[in-house]
């Protein structure tokens, strides 16, 4: 049924869909209104799970970890410095191969307190061997949170999936909301190989020295990549149920393009409006909307964007002495490539800051206009 | 010895719950501690374990020394993990499942207070267990808030004594209303037993604070372990008591809020501070004036504990104590 909601309910929504049996988290901007309607669900039966009103993210993290050691399926979700003080249990969940579901809704990190769109707080979060899913709309808030644990629960693995602060979380779009039946065709119920089991008693995460770890982490990364074929696998069959495809990443007029914007969140549609005035101009641009970071789909992109000339990566991020991550990322995974493309990293948007379609013509028009990068990365927009 | 009471055997959990192999140092408390809980929780019980000198002695990948389920989780999270489980166990319809958090004082009253604080406020389903061996031993004796004043660590080398009195967990955890609150120690296993038999009948948080020898922590001869924690508590340093909030009310034939705390061993014998401290090698540069402050404050703690024992008009004649639920 087609509704008008805000991203954050979106999510909320999703979960209830998903008949997850545990819940925990903890307040904070924009995230809020998630744990507020979970509560509300919860509280009047909606949602036949428990919710842990913990005193803190750190602590929402380790409840989960220990709801989904003991089998049942759990979901938490946060932001910014929530999501950083969750650190170590994230890296915890991954490492004990729980398919736990993460909503995130990126917001920048302080100081100074800033709580708009901002995504370093999840990139920060790359190396913790989570699933992460960057989304654009609110349809793929909902959609994504139900393929999810789907996705999890066959790769055992955790998922995080982040939208931008307001501009999703806070904002009403019109969802189609799946019917409850569907989503039970699509995700069967949860029935782990493993778990804290009073007859069957297993002792989970203990003492391993040097001549188990390494194979225990090869073996996770191996997992990590091999999930990207699960999840096409998902995609697929969602939208067989739903009639909605979703990708490792999206591509928007590359076909003939000579230049590539690579973009993450909402700044995707923002590019999508630009890439289309540009055409109109006779300018072959085109956009891969990054959807999947973790595992990173190397051959996916590749394949977009290794025969081109131009690659831009507008990143709404910052790792202090390197630039955007998603651009060092695109640019490692191309280095090895006969052909590569010159790629231009671009900061954009930190905190929050406007990017308009106007902006992105900007950053095209200079990449159109240089041989090679003249600043790595351009921060675009910054005042002097 | 002070005789508490016998434990009925036919209440014994049959099977030994902990075996063999245990990676402990001789003479450990912690070790001994486990045998003797799981005697009273039995097999329906999942443990779970910080980090702490737990995570070593339970054995090494792919062995377990505890034959229930068992849980490793991050240092400060003991409490947290165990409400998360008591979540899932209910959902799936196990709630006579205990879940057991097992930590030492280091992940009890420092880093992981907060978690703590925050399941015994929710007053979570769970079993909460402090093996006290008052410092951070699995990373080589270093100081936390229960050491005790003047007390040897490697954080307080000679020349940098500890000045601060030990952390009151007992009243911190009490001031959260929970339902059942016990101290107990090796040196009186049938108290323990019982105290642990007794939990898997109270619903909410239950902690149970343990005063757990160690000997390379406390310098003390292996083989001395329990006789030294057994001065602890006749020397009224580690008073071995239980608090409880809830009473059965015979007027209106339910439950009803009605504190009643009960000292299970009453000392058999004068012992001052300074004797139990001239026991262990820990408290070697401890001054008498210190002595004579902790000593006060013994007394006084002491006191207080007695008068809240009379004070609800039970005090138990029978040194075991207050068996009702
Ligand atoms: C977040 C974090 N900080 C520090 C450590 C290192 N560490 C492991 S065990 C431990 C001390 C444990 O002390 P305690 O809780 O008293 O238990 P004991 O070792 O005495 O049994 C420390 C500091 C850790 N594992 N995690
Ligand atoms: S250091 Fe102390 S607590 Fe740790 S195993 Fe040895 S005796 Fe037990």
């Amino acid at each position: 049924m087609k509704q008008v909601i805000k991203g954050n309910y979106a999510v909320s929504y999703g979960v209830k869909l998903s008949r997850v049996k545990v819940v925990s988290a903890y307040p904070i901007t924009p995230q809020t209104t998630i744990v507020e309607e979970l509560s509300e669900m919860c509280a009047s039966g909606d949602l036949d799970a428990r919710f842990i009103k913990v005193e803190s993210e750190h602590s929402a993290m380790a409840a989960v970890v220990g709801a989904s050691t003991a089998g049942v399926r759990s979901f938490t979700a946060t932001s910014s410095q929530g999501l950083l003080l969750m650190h170590e249990v994230l890296h915890w969940a991954a490492g004990a191969r729980l398919p736990i579901v993460l909503a995130n809704v990126n917001r920048a990190v302080g100081p100074g307190w800033n709580i708009w769109a901002d995504q370093t707080d999840s990139m920060s979060q790359r190396d913790t061997g989570w699933i992460q899913i960057y989304c654009e709309s609110n349809q793929e808030v909902l959609d994504s949170v139900i393929m999810a644990f789907r996705l999890a629960e066959k790769a055992m693995l955790p998922v995080m999936l982040t939208y931008d602060a307001f501009f999703l979380s806070h904002t009403s779009e019109i969802v189609d909301v799946p019917e409850i039946e569907q989503v039970d065709a699509f995700l069967p119920s949860y029935q782990p190989e493993f778990k804290l089991d009073i007859d069957n008693p297993r002792m989970f995460g203990g003492l391993i020295g040097p001549e188990y770890y390494y194979e225990e982490r090869y073996v996770m990364h191996k997992d990590a990549l091999e999930a990207q074929a699960h999840y096409q696998q998902v995609c697929k069959e969602f939208n067989e149920i739903f009639g909605r495809e979703y990708d490792v990443c999206e591509e928007y007029r590359t076909d003939d393009a000579e230049v590539i914007v690579v973009t993450a969140g909402t700044i995707t549609s923002v590019t999508r409006i630009a890439v289309d005035k540009l055409r109109e101009q006779g300018k072959k641009v085109g956009l891969m909307k990054m959807r999947m970071f973790r595992p990173v789909p190397v051959e996916r992109w590749r394949k977009v964007l290794g025969n081109i000339t131009k690659v831009v990566v507008i990143d709404r991020n910052l790792t202090a002495g390197l630039g955007g991550v998603l651009g060092s990322e695109v640019q490692a995974t191309l280095y090895p490539m006969e052909n590569r493309p010159v790629v231009y990293p671009v900061v954009a948007g930190l905190g929050g800051r406007d990017v308009a379609p106007d902006d992105v013509i900007g950053i095209i028009n200079y990449v159109l206009s240089n041989d090679k990068p003249t600043d790595v990365p351009l921060f675009w927009g910054l005042k002097q | 010895m002070q005789k508490t009471i016998d434990i009925p055997r036919e209440l014994m959990t049959e099977k030994e719950l902990l075996q063999p192999g245990l990676l402990s140092c001789q003479g450990c408390g912690a070790s001994l501690a486990m045998k003797l809980a799981m005697k009273g929780l039995g097999e329906r019980t999942v443990v779970v374990i910080p980090a702490c000198c737990w995570s070593i002695i339970i054995g090494v990948y792919p062995y377990s020394t505890l034959q229930v389920p068992v849980i490793h989780v991050p240092f400060e999270t003991a409490a947290v993990s165990a409400s998360g489980i008591r979540a899932a166990f209910d959902a799936r319809g196990e709630k006579d499942v205990v879940v057991m958090a097992w930590a030492g004082d280091g992940g009890t009253f420092d880093i992981g207070i907060q978690s703590l604080s925050g399941a015994a406020e929710r007053n979570d389903d769970i079993l909460y267990v402090c093996y006290d061996n008052e410092a951070y031993m699995n990373t080589g004796i270093q100081r936390s808030s229960a050491t005790p004043v003047g007390a040897w660590t490697t954080t307080t080398p000679e020349g940098s004594i500890k000045e601060e009195p030990k952390k009151d967990i007992e009243e911190i955890m009490l001031a959260h209303h929970i339902p059942y609150m016990a101290t107990a120690s090796v040196a009186y296993p049938d108290d323990m037993y019982m105290k642990f038999k007794k939990v898997r009948y109270i619903t909410g948080t239950k902690f149970i604070h343990l005063l757990s020898p160690c000997p390379p922590g406390w310098r003390i001869d292996p083989s001395k372990s329990v006789q030294i924690t057994r001065m602890a508590t006749q020397a009224k340093v580690f008073p071995i008591y239980e608090v409880r909030r809830w009473g059965f009310s015979k007027e209106r034939g339910c439950l009803e809020e009605n504190w009643k705390y009960t000292i299970n061993v009453y000392p058999d014998r004068e012992l001052s501070t300074k004797e139990y401290m001239q026991t262990q090698g820990r408290f070697q540069q401890i001054t008498e004036e210190m002595v004579h402050d902790v000593q006060k404050r013994v007394d006084r703690k002491w006191d207080e504990l007695v008068r809240k024992a009379d004070g609800s008009g039970t005090r138990s004649q029978d040194p075991g104590g207050d068996s009702s639920l």
